[in-house]
């Protein structure tokens, strides 16, 4: 199946915009993505392999998060993993940073 | 760089003054290469941040998967992302910062000041990974040929019409 690098990841794909894998479930399909390019692997998934909260999986139209299986949803070859950070801010100080800071 | 017409300057400052006193967001296709980002596309898209939309922005992934799909077809990939500032300076924040995470992308922002396009700026991503990102001011390139083609295209007229007037 294929599965779609966004820009800022193509890095660890040698450029490549999409990459093919075998895999039966979105798991191993992201598993093997990462065994063909293991830079990868930091980028996506925390230090206790859990999905990076930025960092959104879709299978075809369908944001796994919301799969009732979740990562472990079938896959064929026919479909397609797409890879997308998220996109988000705004003026408002964060949360995290309760100080402003001057930029 | 960012190099980008003075069409699609003008768009993503007026979709900011269309959303004031709410943020606006949006995507930037086109094409990187040495000399760096050259928007070809515009694409506006939704504020999904409905609980703070005059302070927050978020894109839905959904917008940006077919913004992407649209690009491939295009053969522009996604190269950037726009917002605006309601009262607020182009500069960016440490929201912007935290929740950046497209390396190599221009993020353009634009003050927007009761409702008027002020100042406006990019910023490009660097660095490979979260622990060592940066944001680093990026300079605007605008292509004006098409304006100096329109605004000597209206002189010619005008000046067709002025003689026009001399007849009568």
């Amino acid at each position: 199946m294929k599965v779609n690098i966004p820009t800022p990841l193509r890095a660890y794909t040698k450029g490549k915009e999409t990459v093919e894998v075998s895999a039966s479930s979105v798991q191993g399909a992201l598993d093997a993505l990462v065994l063909t390019a293991p830079e990868l692997k930091k980028h996506l998934f925390t230090e206790d392999d859990k999905l990076r909260s930025f960092v959104n999986v879709y299978l075809n139209d369908e944001d796994i998060r919301y799969l009732p299986q979740r990562e472990d949803t079938a896959t064929t070859e026919v479909d397609e993993l797409t890879i997308i950070p998220s996109i988000a801010g705004g003026s408002a100080y964060s949360s995290k940073s309760p100080v402003p800071l001057s930029c | 760089m960012l190099r980008l017409t003075f069409a699609d300057y003008e768009s993503l400052r007026a979709h900011g003054e269309e959303t004031y006193p709410h943020e606006c967001c949006g995507i930037l296709l086109g094409n990187n290469d040495s000399a760096g980002n050259s928007v070809k596309q515009v694409i506006r898209a939704g504020n999904t941040r409905s609980d703070s939309a005059h302070n927050r922005y978020h894109i839905a992934p959904e917008e940006l998967i077919r913004a992407q799909r649209e690009g491939r077809k295009a053969g522009l990939d996604i190269i950037g992302f726009y917002h605006s500032h309601p009262d607020h300076p182009a500069r960016w924040s440490q929201t912007d910062f935290e929740e950046a995470h497209w390396f190599g992308c221009s993020y353009v922002i634009t003050a927007i000041e009761q409702g008027q396009a002020r100042i406006t700026n990019s910023f490009l991503l660097k660095g490979t990974s979260e622990d060592e990102k940066a944001f680093e001011d990026e300079a605007l390139e605008i292509d004006v040929t098409g304006v100096e083609e329109n605004v000597a295209s209206h002189a010619a007229k005008m000046s067709v019409d002025v003689r026009e007037g001399d007849k009568t």
